[in-house]
């Protein structure tokens, strides 16, 4: 049995409290409204969310799953923990800031400063998932986790903006295009991904498929470009001891 | 290439007298500056490599030991002196960017040494503290405006969440990783002994030290180390770290050399990769984003805890801080440009941001201009050096101040300033096992509750002289201070009268 919210005119802390108070793992929220935060921090929880959430949705976000069945707005995840967050619309700016761990699945696109600064640790490893495509500052600073975009419906153009990488020093980017994103930085590395590359994220792809459709074979037979940093100290040459 | 050499800062100077070639110096010295020549049966130094930390001083056993500057000069100029010329040297051997650390070492003013603190004489006699009570703790949150009523007449006794000291003293922040296990277990146990609080930095917590959580500040900075939901629920208040004193407007990057195994599971990333602290949030740009990340910590937290925003003391503090205190946050800690830091580009350190004295009296006289000074609490931070610096500092306005350096020398630090090369020989800023052993916490935490019980007795002394017994009636009192040799525009600022007014 699953709890229902309705969210219509309700302030979001409310609508926190009730999630939190409920002996039922599973919570369907109709008639959102742009209320932000929901979910932010959440243990144990399979929320589902009709209507359109506000930013930070599934922030901190922990041991949850969330479903979006409409588009999510800003800073989506953020420092989310683990669990999935799936969006079947697009989302706004900064999904995923400083995911430790976890997985974001949008069916479409996302906005600008996507995956900045996503992390890993051990057997940690984020994913952020993009069917569509994503805005400029992709994965700036990232530390570690897998980025993958794949650009379904964008087969014409490049589907990453610009500054796409600055700072990168762990974990690696996916992308299915022909066409490699301009003005990468020098310290990361873009080559054509090799079947043991694709084979890499064929789990993700998969779980991708499954809730969105599609044919994970047919995805993994196009061209991927793999975008991986040369060093895991981009700093240390800028520095003299004083 | 002779011009790469430059003449070595210090010179080890050794009695050969006294010297019995018991090598302890060699063992002690992390930068290899001892060395024994067995040829010679005689002790050498390198003394290039010495950064006067004091360490062999203190240890050789027969007092053979001193360190002096090098009195070898360059031409005197007072336009670049040779710390200028060897910078620059430097430079142009490397290519790289200036790195130093702990704070400031500038000649600029202090104001604190130029603020005089007021006694009672006949008519309002002085409160002798052995005697009578004397109330230094003090509550850090929003105060609420004025007595609210429910509907049905009761008073309405919610209180916003607040954190409660013994002293108006806070160890501030500094991360696992820039300091040692040994170090941060010392703070967080005096934390615990004194009834007050220590702050992670941007490290995240370890877990031996999750006991301490209700005297622990958790920080959540740019680069987001370590911080997930447990993390947040432990600490008694989360600190969202904007700026920093010692290097406003840049982020923070911890080498990978000293990302080793423990400092590498506690903010969760791989072994020997770098730490990068963006220098923005890059989802805050703006008054609006800032409330949104308070509000989503404070979801996330169920509103139990009190959220600070750390901002550097900047040219415009005063509007920032404003800001802030309309964001939702509880607590506003202002750090000035004096502050130390584990690592920072020496010509930031050096050139950016204002004093902590000017930015404090500024940013309490816009809040109370504003009046929403009671939405916030002030810490100050930023070079807090003595109990009359604290005093000073809660006279100008704040509520409390945040101590790093002090706390430093409580554990042995002898401001070498060379934090940043991970080899400190006092076991403080280092990651290095052998090194990391010499700080016993047994003893540190003991000297930390030693400084700050000494403190807080002298902060009640100056109180009692005053003839103030709570330093709830201290704060924002600036009739107690007088500026000394400081111009009609400084003391406009600080918002005092000059001496024999
Ligand atoms: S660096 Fe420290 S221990 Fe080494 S010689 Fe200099 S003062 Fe002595
Ligand atoms: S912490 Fe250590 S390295 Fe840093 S200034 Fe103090 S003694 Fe020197």
């Amino acid at each position: 049995m699953a709890i229902e919210i309705n969210a219509q005119n309700m302030h979001f802390k409310l609508i926190n409290e009730q999630i939190r108070a409920s002996s039922e793992k599973e919570v369907v929220i109709n008639n959102t409204i742009g209320q932000r935060f929901i979910g932010s921090g959440c243990v144990g929880k399979d929320i589902h969310i009709h209507g359109i959430p506000g930013n930070a949705l599934g922030a901190y976000l922990t041991k949850s799953d969330i479903t979006v069945y409409g588009n999510a707005q800003d800073a989506l995840g953020d420092t989310m923990n683990d669990g999935t967050i799936t969006v079947f619309g697009n989302c706004g700016d900064a999904p995923g800031y400083g995911m430790r761990d976890g997985k974001i699945l949008i069916k479409g696109s996302a906005g600008y400063r996507a995956g900045i600064h996503m992390k890993q640790y051990m057997e940690k490893i984020p994913v952020l998932m993009i069917g569509g495509k994503v805005g400029d500052f992709l994965a700036e600073y990232q530390a570690g986790g897998k980025i993958i975009v794949l650009g379904l419906g964008y087969e014409d153009t490049c589907p990453v903006g610009s500054f796409c990488g600055t700072g990168m020093h762990g974990g690696a980017i996916y992308i299915r295009t022909d066409i490699l994103p301009s003005g990468l930085p020098s310290q990361v590395d873009a080559f054509d991904a090799t079947d043991a590359d694709k084979e890499e994220i064929r789990p993700e792809i998969e779980l991708f498929v499954s809730k969105f459709g599609g044919n994970a074979d047919e995805i993994l037979a196009s061209h991927f470009f793999k975008l991986v940093p040369d060093t895991k100290n981009p700093y240390k040459q800028l520095y003299v001891n004083n | 290439m002779p011009v790469n050499f430059f003449p070595a800062e210090f010179e080890v100077v050794r009695n050969s007298d006294r010297c019995i070639k018991c090598r302890a110096c060699e063992r002690q010295c992390s930068n290899e500056v001892h060395i024994y020549d067995a040829d010679f049966d005689k002790m050498l130094s390198r003394d290039n490599q010495c950064v006067d930390c004091q360490r062999c001083v203190s240890i050789c056993p027969v007092s053979a030991l001193k360190i002096v500057p090098n009195e070898n000069a360059f031409r005197k100029s007072a336009n670049y002196s040779q710390q200028l010329m060897i910078e620059n040297y430097r430079q142009a051997g490397s290519g790289g960017v200036l790195l130093s650390s702990m704070g400031n070492p500038q000649d600029y003013p202090v104001y604190w040494d130029k603020i005089l603190i007021n006694a009672s004489q006949v008519t309002n006699p002085p409160i002798d503290p052995l005697r009578e009570p004397m109330e230094t703790k003090v509550f850090l949150g929003k105060k609420p405006a004025g007595i609210k009523k429910n509907p049905d007449g009761s008073i309405d006794t919610h209180t916003e969440p607040y954190l409660e000291l013994n002293m108006p003293i806070l160890f501030s922040a500094m991360s696992y990783g820039s300091i040692s296990k040994n170090a941060h277990e010392s703070l967080a146990r005096a934390a615990t002994e004194l009834g007050t609080y220590y702050n992670t930095g941007e490290g995240g917590l370890h877990k031996d030290f999750y006991q301490y959580g209700k005297n622990t500040i958790v920080q959540v900075a740019s680069g987001r180390f370590g911080v997930f939901k447990d993390y947040l629920d432990t600490g008694a208040a989360i600190e969202i770290k904007m700026g920093q004193g010692a290097k406003p407007g840049i982020g923070g990057h911890l080498p990978g050399a000293k990302i080793r195994e423990d400092v590498s599971k506690t903010r969760m990333i791989p072994m020997g990769t770098d730490a990068i602290s963006p220098a923005p949030h890059h989802d805050i740009y703006s008054i609006e984003d800032l409330r949104q990340l308070i509000f989503s910590l404070k979801e996330a937290t169920e509103y139990k805890k009190p959220v600070i925003v750390k901002v550097a003391a900047v040219h415009n503090v005063a509007a920032i801080a404003s800001g802030i205190a309309r964001s939702g946050a509880d607590i506003i800690a202002i750090d000035g440009f004096r502050g130390g830091t584990g690592a920072a580009p020496t010509r930031i350190r050096d050139n950016v941001g204002i004093p902590i004295e000017l930015a404090l009296a500024a940013v309490d006289q816009r809040l109370r201009d504003e009046g929403i000074r009671n939405e916030v609490s002030i810490i100050a931070a930023g070079s807090v050096r003595s109990s009359a610096d604290a005093v000073k500092a809660i006279a100008l306005g704040a509520d409390a101040v945040y101590i790093g350096t002090p706390a430093l020398l409580a554990l042995g630090c002898h401001l070498c300033r060379s934090c940043h090369s991970g080899k400190c020989n006092w076991g403080i800023a280092t990651q290095r096992p052998d090194l990391v052993k010499r700080l016993n916490p047994d003893v540190g935490y003991q000297r930390l509750v030693n400084l700050v019980n000494a403190w807080n007795h002298e902060i009640k002394e100056i109180m009692g002289g005053m003839g103030i017994n709570s330093i709830e009636a201290l704060r924002g009192n600036r009739l107690m201070l007088r500026g000394i040799g400081l111009s009609q525009k400084e003391l406009d600022i600080l918002g005092i009268l000059h001496a024999g007014e």
